[in-house]
C-alpha cells in the first residue's frame, strides 16, 4: 500500500504523491509510459529504494525496516532479465536459492515448467532473450513467493515466452497469490488484470477494475453481428455506420441494450440469416483511448519518455 | 551475518573470475613475470656473474643494504652473496605488489559490475543483507590475491633455492622473516586496499572508472606496503609483527567503514 508516496532523484520527481492499494490475491496491472514511475514503484515496494515522503507498506510491513522479510516473500522479475553470463542456468538458479536460504529448491521442476530444462547446464551467455526471461521467471518462483512483481516482463519477447508470462500470471492468480505487473503494452494487460492502475508523472491518474473503467469511460454499446450472408447483413445495417473486421463480422453502435431485440427482429424480418449476436466488451487498448479522449492531457501517450 | 549467503556471494563471484579468460590470462602472466621470469633472469645473471666489472657490480648491490642485513648474507663468493641479497631482500616486495594488483582487478568491479550487467537489480531484491553482500564480495576479491601470493611464493621459493641454494649449502628459502611477511603483513595490506576499492566500486558509475580510481587510490597503499615489506626484512621480526598488527587495525577500520558503502541503491542501474 502506498500513501502519499513521493520519491525524487535529484531534480527529477519519479513518484509524486502516489496512492495505491493492491488487494491480496489480485492481479494488478500498472500501465504507463516509460518514465511514469512504474519501476520506481516496484523498487519502493521491496525496500530497494526509500521513499522521500509518505508511507509504503508491503504485507503490512515497512519494507525499509523489514526488508529481508518482505523480499523473502516477494518474487521480482526485472525489466531486463539479467543473469550471470559466465555461469550456467543451473548455477544462476542455485545461487538465487542460496540467497533466499532455500535448502531444497524446486530448480528442475521450474526449469521444466518454463521449458529450459534442456539448457540448464549451458552458460547463460548462449541463451536467447526468451530463454533468459524464462530463467528469470523460474528464478523468481524458487521460493514460492506470495507476491510476484513483474516489471515489463514481456518486452522484446518471442510469442512463446510472452505466453509463458501470461500463463504464469493466470496460475499465480488461481493459486491466490498477488501479482503486480508493470507494462506500457496495452495488450499485455488485456484479460489478466483485476485492477488496472494508469500512471503518469509518478502518480496514478486513474485506477479500478476493468469493469469499473468500462462503466466510467465506455458509455456506448456495440454489438457484433455475424451472418451466413455477409452482403445481406451489411446492406441491412448500412444506415448504422457499421465496421467490418477481417473475419467479416459487422459491428454496430447502439444507444443502449434495449435496442438489441428490435435490431435482431428487423434483421430476421429482412431475411438476414444471423449466426451470431454478441455485445462487444472493449479491448483495453480501445478503452485506454476512450479514457484519453475524456481525460485529455492527464492521460499520457504510452510510447514516450524514459525509464525511471 | 549469514555465512551461507556470504559464501554464496563469494563463490558466485569466484566462479565468474575462474571462468573469465579476460581476468585470468593477464593476471597469470603478471604472476609468472614477477614470481618466475624476473627472478630467474636476475638471480641467474647475478649468480653466474664473472669478471672484475661484474664482481664490482654485485658487490655494489650488497653495499646498498643495511649493516644488519649484510651480516646475515650467506655465500662463499661475491656473486652468490649478491644473489642471496637480491633473493631475500630486494625482490621481497613483489610478494605484496602482485596480490594487491590481482585483488584490485577483481574488487574494482565487485559492485559496479553487478550494476553494469543488470544483475544488481536481482541481488537488490533478494533478502541478502547489504553487509553479507559486502563481505562476500570482499572475500571473493581477497582469495584470488592471496592464492596468487601462496602459489607465487611457492614458485619463487623453488626458483631461489634451485639457483642460489647450491652456493649457500642447500635450500635456505623461505627465511623466517619471509613467513612473517606472507602470513602476517601481506593480508592486512590487501584487506585495507580492498576496503577502499569495494567502496569505490559502490560509488562510481562504470567498471572502467572503478578500475582507474582504484589504481590511483591504492597506489599509495601499494607503495607503503612495498616500503614496509622491504624495511621489515632488513630489521627484526618483532618490528614486522608490530607493523603487521598496526596494518591489521587499519584494515579493520577500513573494512568497517567500507561495509557502509554497499547499499541496495548502488546495486541498481
Amino acid at each position: 500500500m502506498f500513501s502519499s508516496v513521493s520519491k525524487a532523484f535529484g531534480d527529477v520527481r519519479a513518484i509524486d504523491g502516489l496512492e495505491l492499494e493492491v488487494p491480496v490475491g489480485s492481479v494488478t496491472v500498472i500501465l504507463g509510459p516509460n518514465g511514469a514511475g512504474k519501476t520506481t514503484t516496484i523498487r519502493l515496494s521491496t525496500g530497494v529504494l526509500a521513499a522521500d515522503r509518505g508511507s509504503v507498506r508491503t504485507f503490512g510491513l515497512d519494507p525499509r525496516e523489514s526488508g529481508a522479510e518482505v523480499r523473502g516473500r516477494t518474487g521480482v522479475v526485472p525489466p531486463k532479465p539479467a543473469m550471470y553470463e559466465r555461469l550456467s542456468g543451473l548455477d544462476n538458479l542455485r545461487y538465487a536459492a542460496k540467497l533466499y536460504g532455500l535448502t531444497d529448491p524446486p530448480i528442475f521442476d521450474l526449469a521444466d515448467r518454463f521449458g529450459i530444462l534442456h539448457a540448464l547446464g549451458q552458460d547463460v551467455a548462449g541463451y536467447s532473450t526468451g530463454m533468459r526471461t524464462r530463467l528469470a521467471l523460474a528464478r523468481s518462483l524458487l521460493h514460492d513467493p506470495e507476491l510476484l512483481l513483474l516489471d515489463e516482463p514481456t518486452a522484446g519477447l518471442d510469442p512463446e515466452s510472452a505466453y509463458s508470462v501470461r500463463e504464469l500470471i493466470f496460475e499465480m492468480a488461481k493459486a491466490g497469490k498477488t501479482v503486480v505487473m508493470s507494462t506500457h503494452l496495452l495488450h499485455e494487460a488485456d484479460g489478466t488484470a483485476d485492477q488496472i492502475v494508469m500512471m503518469n508523472g509518478g502518480s496514478a491518474w486513474e485506477k479500478g477494475s476493468p469493469r469499473d473503467l468500462v462503466s466510467r469511460y465506455w458509455q456506448r454499446l456495440e454489438v457484433r453481428l455475424e451472418s451466413e450472408d455477409h452482403a445481406a447483413l451489411l446492406a441491412a445495417v448500412r444506415d448504422m455506420s457499421p465496421r467490418v473486421d477481417e473475419l467479416e463480422a459487422v459491428t454496430v453502435s447502439l444507444h443502449d441494450s434495449s435496442e438489441i431485440p428490435g435490431l435482431i427482429g428487423r434483421l430476421v424480418a429482412g431475411g438476414v440469416p444471423l449466426t451470431r449476436v454478441e455485445p462487444v466488451t472493449p479491448t483495453l487498448e480501445r478503452l485506454y483511448f476512450a479514457m484519453r479522449k475524456q481525460v485529455g492531457e492527464a492521460a499520457p501517450r504510452l510510447d514516450a519518455g524514459e525509464t525511471s | 551475518m549469514n555465512r551461507t549467503v556470504v559464501w554464496a556471494v563469494a563463490t558466485n563471484e569466484l566462479k565468474q573470475v575462474v571462468r573469465s579468460r579476460d581476468y585470468l590470462l593477464p593476471l597469470g602472466a603478471l604472476g609468472l613475470l614477477f614470481f618466475f621470469f624476473v627472478p630467474v633472469l636476475l638471480l641467474g645473471t647475478v649468480t653466474n656473474a664473472t669478471g672484475n666489472e661484474a664482481a664490482e657490480a654485485v658487490g655494489a648491490v650488497i653495499n646498498t643494504l643495511p649493516d644488519t642485513a649484510q651480516q646475515n648474507i650467506k655465500g662463499d663468493s661475491e656473486p652468490v652473496r649478491a644473489s642471496y641479497a637480491v633473493a631475500v631482500y630486494l625482490l621481497a616486495p613483489i610478494a605484496i605488489v602482485v596480490p594487491l594488483t590481482i585483488s584490485t582487478a577483481v574488487g574494482a568491479t565487485a559492485v559496479v559490475g553487478e550494476r553494469e550487467k543488470g544483475t544488481g537489480e536481482f541481488l537488490a531484491h533478494t533478502p541478502a543483507s547489504e553487509r553479507d553482500i559486502y563481505v562476500g564480495k570482499l572475500i571473493a576479491s581477497l582469495i584470488p590475491g592471496y592464492v596468487a601470493t601462496v602459489v607465487g611464493f611457492t614458485i619463487y621459493s623453488l626458483v631461489v633455492n634451485v639457483i642460489v641454494g647450491p652456493g649457500v649449502g642447500g635450500w635456505f628459502f623461505p627465511t623466517p622473516d619471509w613467513f612473517i611477511l606472507i602470513v602476517w603483513v601481506v593480508p592486512p595490506f590487501i584487506a585495507l586496499a580492498l576496503s577502499i576499492i569495494v567502496a569505490i566500486s559502490a560509488r562510481v558509475k562504470t567498471a572502467a572508472a572503478a578500475q582507474q580510481a582504484s589504481q590511483l587510490v591504492t597506489l599509495p597503499v601499494i607503495l607503503s606496503a612495498y616500503g614496509v615489506a622491504t624495511g621489515l626484512l632488513f630489521n627484526s621480526s618483532v618490528a614486522a609483527i608490530v607493523i603487521g598488527a598496526i596494518a591489521w587495525i587499519a584494515a579493520l577500520i577500513g573494512l568497517t567503514r567500507g561495509a557502509k558503502s554497499v547499499k541496495r541503491e548502488n546495486l541498481i542501474g
